[in-house]
């Protein structure tokens, strides 16, 4: 069964039209890329998918029910998590503390006063589990905000996943990163997609990574759908070329 | 980590030391002991604003008034009601905390500057309302014509009104409660989403936190712990009068806040403390005080933005 299906949205800021009735449907376990110039309208679309704001027309379907209205806590409830584009962690606490809160939360505990040994006893495990997981664990005492870009990116990825996601929206994950920076992350996104089976749909710019992680593309132009397929596809489609591919290279 | 656990303990240890042994200290250094009952009340009243100001990261200005209302509810209830000062107390936590947690919806949705405004606004609703409401608060000059009375234990009383001593000991019990279950909130899950929101909001709501939900149920939390400081302080002084709810009161312990250091769970009582002690001896030697209390603050606040335990913790931690 299809997990996403958005249909036919449209997101106006006054007359500008960030985007253009656009529609995309993601089945379980795939990995979606959502590629296109700068002011494409990329961010703007999975903002309209994770709640950060509502489309002007079309709806947000997640496992088979109308999400359009809902707030972000609540479709981060029902498995859609996300990372931003300029990323959004925790400062001044530590690596450890970020993914604590993540689980903490995820776990249904956000309300608790009290937490018993055991259960505190099973978030700390699983935030060692998350640490291992991204290579963080070294840093795990240090306070995010005075840590590399790409281990800030790394925790906000993994504070996403520390939310057990059904569905994962990341937003450009190698923005700004180094070679090896970059390489580490794809790898970890393709480790999550290959031995989790974890839905992904990402914003990328990084066409080695795109080609290299994505089953599917979807191209946005000027807010509007431009084509759709698989990375063999996109790669030989004129209009993409012309559009994308043109301008990167002009 | 060791070490930072180690000196928390250590200062925690020094805190509880110098406030159990307060009156015995305070009239050897030239004090007395109702300054140091006046000082832990303004400091419960200035921590629990930072519960909301350094733990969740929303400026409320308008404290005072759920401050105010724990007085006038403590002062109202022994003058018109009964005669018992603990109904007095548990009257002004109630008055105070269900006021906030009416007024909350109205406000949690509104973020810096534009919350602190309408928290003075909302502030400034219950002072007009004391002020002008002569004939059951005393309008101006306040509520008089009672005291605190002496409680009853069944197999003995404590005599709080003439024994300023016993009164200090009642203040610093109810002020460790308090401050005992702001800590031990903070230390919970519910504790740490706080500290996210303060964080970041956008990442704590895309966490999953329902971050107006809350910032609403921080928000009851701080201001009921206010109007515990609020009816001590009516008990303290024997008397309420609107400037409890003034805006002024408000800002005061926002800079007592600051003052000591938001970031920090005692600094706030430390600001308390300098406040309260600047104050008893500057209004003695000019009528300027509030003048240099104010340039005291704002070198502070420039040259040590983390407050004075800020300057003090930089130089203890390794
Ligand atoms: N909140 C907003 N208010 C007004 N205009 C906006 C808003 N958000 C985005 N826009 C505009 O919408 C268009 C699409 O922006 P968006 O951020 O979605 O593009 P993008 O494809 O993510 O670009 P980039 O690759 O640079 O991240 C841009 O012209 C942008 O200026
Ligand atoms: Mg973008």
């Amino acid at each position: 069964m299809t997990l996403l299906r958005v249909e036919k949205v449209s997101k106006h800021f006054g007359s500008l039209i960030a985007v253009n009735d656009v529609s995309m449907t993601v089945e379980p376990g795939e990995l979606r890329a959502v590629i296109g110039p700068n002011g494409a309208g990329k961010t703007t679309f999975f903002n309209l998918i994770s709640g950060f704001l509502t489309p002007t027309f079309g709806r947000v379907m997640f496992d088979g029910e109308d999400v359009t209205q809902l707030l972000p806590a609540r479709r981060v409830w029902r498995g859609i998590a996300r990372t931003f584009q300029i990323t959004e962690v925790f400062p001044e606490l530590t690596i450890r503390e970020n993914l604590r809160i993540a689980v903490e939360v995820a776990s249904g505990y956000r309300l608790r006063v009290w937490q018993s040994q055991d259960a505190d006893g099973e978030v700390k495990a699983r935030v060692v589990d998350l640490l291992e997981m991204s290579g963080l664990t070294e840093k795990a005492d240090r306070l995010v905000g005075e840590l590399a870009h790409g281990d800030q990116r790394a925790t906000e990825i993994m504070m996403a996943l520390a939310l057990k996601p059904r569905l994962l929206l990341l937003d450009e994950p190698t923005a700004g990163m180094g070679d090896q920076e970059t390489y580490d992350i794809t790898q970890l996104i393709r480790k999550l997609h290959r031995d989790q089976k974890l839905t992904i749909v990402l914003i990328e710019h990084d066409m080695r990574v795109v080609f290299h992680l994505a089953d599917r593309i979807m191209v946005l132009d000027q807010g509007k759908f431009l084509a759709e397929g698989t990375p063999q596809d996109i790669a030989a489609n004129e209009a993409v070329q012309a559009a994308y591919l043109g301008k990167a290279a002009a | 980590m060791g070490a930072i656990d180690f000196n928390k303990r250590a200062a925690n240890l020094l805190v509880w030391l110098l406030l159990g042994t307060m009156p015995y200290w305070m009239t050897a250094i030239g004090g007395y002991v109702e300054l140091g009952s006046r000082a832990v009340v303004l400091g419960l009243g200035a921590m629990s604003l930072n519960f909301l100001l350094g733990y969740t990261g929303v400026l409320s200005f308008g404290h005072a008034a759920y401050f105010g209302l724990g007085a006038y509810g403590a002062g109202m209830m022994i003058r018109y009601v009964a005669p018992s000062t603990g109904l007095a107390i548990a009257t002004g936590i109630l008055v105070g905390t269900v006021a906030a947690a009416i007024i909350g919806p109205l406000i949690i949705r509104l973020r810096g500057v534009y919350f602190a405004m309408v928290t003075i606004a909302f502030g400034q609703v219950f002072y007009f309302i004391a002020f002008r409401w002569n004939a059951v608060t005393g309008g101006d000059d306040g509520l008089t014509g009672w005291t605190r009375l002496p409680i009853d234990l069944g197999f003995t009383q404590i005599d709080i009104l003439h024994n300023p001593i016993a009164f200090y000991y009642l203040v610093l019990v109810l002020f460790a409660v308090a401050v005992g279950i702001m800590a031990f909130l903070l230390r919970s899950p519910f504790g740490r989403t706080l500290l996210a929101i303060r964080e970041n909001e956008r990442r704590a709501r895309f966490l999953g936190i329902p971050v107006d939900r809350h910032i609403w149920i921080s928000w009851i939390i701080s201001c009921g712990f206010v109007s515990l400081a609020g009816a001590l302080y009516a008990l303290l002084n024997n008397f309420v009068d609107p400037r409890a709810l003034y805006w002024t009161q408000s800002g005061d312990f926002v800079i007592m806040a600051v003052l000591g250091g938001m970031r920090s769970f005692w600094g706030p009582l430390l600001g308390a403390a300098i406040f309260v002690v600047l104050q008893d001896y500057l209004s003695s030697q000019t009528e300027n005080w509030m003048s240099f209390l104010g340039l005291f603050f704002v070198l502070i606040v420039l040259f040590f933005p983390r407050g004075v335990l800020g300057i003090i913790r930089r130089k203890v931690t390794p």
